[in-house]
């Protein structure tokens, strides 16, 4: 009864405590985490909440558990719900203002936790800047795949154009390159240029998807899936083949714009822009072209033009994903845009739930934390995942998070 | 000049005649009925009016305009609405989702509000969804706006199916049975729906029905098909009377 009305006070508390219980649970690490380490009897600081130490080494799975209790669990859940009282005072305050106010204060408190995070270690940020561009892939994919229902394959073929376009616009115009030679404008122009260089990379992208959606968007069927596979293949044996960009061997020297400020920045722009165009209506004849292309059709609906619009729109910012995805890790080859990254989107768009923005946001980042976690199973990793995605279809076909739209006021009101 | 003319228009599947020479004159604000038997061509007939399929030969004008051949998005939003005898519903939308869909040929804010969420935008969508609520109320299932439409029974859906289409504001409205599948208390309430309709925004009607009864009480003017062809147009007390159409329905006597 009474542990009942514990887990029940849980729910009272909006975001806005949740992510100050998160913030001061990151702050805690910052101060503790050191000497913590010291008397658990572990190495180091357990990057990914302790799931890498416990299948390396079983023996300190009480340390790492309980230093996951200790330093997350018990301070964000007690923080949490002390603060639940004023935190809902606060948000119902701050939905007086414009909802964009309420929205930058908690994607500030969010952002700062994330900083704090990633400042742990190098391969906490490496991480954590691929996972908000998985979502970032994931949420575009899901356009077409999930809100429009038809099946593409070519992502990784967007992502590569983006991250080549993009690519070439900083070496050329920042880098002394040996392909490219001498810079043409000096560094301090770089993080000006950078979103141009990224917009770019979108926009030759959906430059690409055009060449895909004129011929397959005339009739409905598996034209695309067929198409769109083709076209990442031949997406793939071009770059190969252009010794400008340095073929086979890739593109390397980036310079480093993609730090985590601007890497959160275009994720959350993705998020609200996809999220704005699938509640419009025009984004819901997508929905329609999906269920009944006939019926949306015979009411008003331009159907190919709706189809054209997503799939371009997907294409972009996969473009966008792509760039920022060769500037954090500096170099780029074809080879990775190829079949198993089109597996990994397929997975976590599948996975995380189709027609939603949560589900997108869910798949992206539990398979790539996933990923990451279970990298010490080496090959059965590959059987866990798998086995996992086939159970989540089996109990729940169309994703974990399917058919939930994201209502922004939702999530930020007070829940008392 | 009539609202919608068809004109010596035939349509053929492969080598089948499905509809033969077949002309049509609606004057703004009737109500016209098209009865006839099963595999008759009655609703080939709406899916060449509303362009699902090109006319192999003759035209179609509405309001003046040759509309033959036209895509279907085009014709629709020229003003010809319609309902879909098998219920064509958008299965994960909501009611008040569908009706604000059918007015997509009238948005304004294009792309840019679509992607940044304007204050145009806003305002439009606020409008379109008082619009949508109205026309719910008028259909009668305003309670039911928020409901996945695959949750709400059957004759919920025909109206839902209603309201999209009158959402479009057409000029001629096209309903493909509007009351199959119903008991006998939802057809006298979506009798009285198109009454209501009718008589509230005054558009021209043209309906294909199967009972006899709904379009002799609801319709002015009333063509029989029978295997692609016109064989009896007139008033309800002629089309009644009419041994061709008894013959179309009942079957010939036998003379053995």
């Amino acid at each position: 009864m009474l542990s009942r009305r514990i887990w029940d006070s849980f729910f009272r508390v909006p975001l806005l405590g949740w992510l100050i219980g998160i913030l001061i649970a990151v702050m805690l690490e910052h101060l503790l985490g050191d000497s913590l380490v010291d008397v658990l009897g572990l190495s180091k600081i357990p990057a990914l909440f302790g799931f890498v130490i416990i299948l390396k080494n079983p023996i300190l799975m009480p340390g790492a558990t309980l230093y996951v209790l200790l330093i997350y669990i018990i301070p964000v859940s007690a923080v949490a719900r002390i603060s639940s009282w004023p935190a809902n005072k606060l948000a119902a305050r701050l939905l007086d203002f414009p909802i964009w106010f309420s929205v930058v204060i908690h994607l500030g408190l969010f952002y700062a936790a994330l900083h704090m995070w990633s400042e742990i270690s190098a391969y906490r940020l490496l991480t954590l800047k691929l996972t908000l561009i998985a979502i970032m892939v994931t949420l575009s994919l899901n356009v077409v795949n999930g809100y429009m229902g038809e099946f593409s394959c070519s992502h990784p073929g967007f992502m590569a154009l983006g991250a080549y376009a993009a690519s070439v616009v900083t070496v050329v115009l920042f880098v002394n390159d040996r392909l490219f030679g001498p810079a043409l404008l000096a560094p301090a122009f770089g993080p000006f240029i950078f979103p141009v260089a990224l917009v770019t990379g979108g926009m030759v992208a959906a430059l690409g998807a055009l060449a895909i959606a004129i011929p397959s968007f005339r009739t409905r069927g598996d034209y695309l899936a067929i198409i769109s596979l083709a076209f990442m293949f031949i997406i793939k044996s071009m770059i190969e083949n252009l010794e400008v960009v340095g073929g086979p061997r890739g593109l390397s020297s980036q310079p480093d714009y993609a730090n985590l400020p601007i890497v959160f920045f275009w994720t959350i722009a993705c998020i609200w822009m996809t999220n704005n165009f699938v509640r419009s209506i025009l984004g819901k004849a997508l929905n329609a072209v999906r269920d009944d292309e006939m019926a949306a059709n015979a009411m008003t609906v331009n159907t190919r033009r709706t189809k054209i619009i997503a799939f371009l729109f997907a294409a972009f910012w996969a473009g966008v994903a792509g760039g920022l995805f060769a500037h954090v890790l500096r170099y780029v080859n074809p080879a990775t845009f190829g079949l198993q990254k089109l597996a990994e989107v397929l997975a976590m768009v599948y996975f995380g739930g189709l027609n939603s923005v949560y589900g997108s946001i869910v798949g992206a980042v539990s398979l790539s934390l996933l990923g990451e976690a279970l990298r010490p199973l080496e090959i059965f990793k590959w059987i866990i995942i798998p086995l996992l995605l086939i159970l989540v279809m089996i109990y729940r076909p169309t994703g974990l998070v399917a058919f939930k739209e994201l209502n922004v006021r939702n999530l930020v009101k007070p829940k008392q | 000049m009539p609202l919608l003319q068809v004109e010596k228009m035939s349509h053929e599947f492969g080598g089948l005649r499905a509809v033969n020479s077949y002309n049509l004159e609606i004057e703004a604000g009737q109500i016209r009925g098209l009865i006839g038997p099963n595999g008759a061509g009655k609703t080939t007939i709406f899916n060449l009016i509303t362009g699902i399929y090109k006319p192999t030969e003759g035209d179609i004008i509405l309001d003046g305009k040759k509309i033959t051949g036209l895509q279907p998005h085009r014709i629709a939003a020229f003003g010809i609405g319609r309902t879909f005898q098998n219920l064509q519903l958008w299965r994960h939308m909501t009611v008040v989702e569908h009706v604000k869909l059918a007015r997509y040929s009238r948005v304004g804010y294009g792309l840019i509000g679509a992607f940044f969420g304007t204050m145009k935008r806003q305002k439009q969508e606020a409008d379109i969804e008082e619009m949508a609520h109205n026309l719910l109320k008028m259909v009668g299932i305003d309670h039911l706006s928020d409901q996945v439409v695959t949750n709400l029974p059957y004759g919920d859906q025909r109206r839902v199916e209603m309201a999209r289409a009158l959402s479009m504001e057409p000029k001629i409205l096209l309903l493909d049975e509007p009351t199959a599948g119903m008991n006998p208390e939802e057809l006298i309430q979506m009798m009285e729906i198109i009454r209501r309709v009718h008589k509230e925004l005054g558009m021209a009607i043209f309906l294909i029905e199967h009972r006899l009864k709904v379009v002799m009480d609801l319709c002015q003017m009333i063509q029989t098909l029978n295997f692609g062809h016109v064989i009896a147009e007139g008033t309800p007390e002629e089309i009644q009377n009419n041994p061709k159409v008894i013959d179309a329905y009942l079957g010939r006597e036998s003379l053995v």
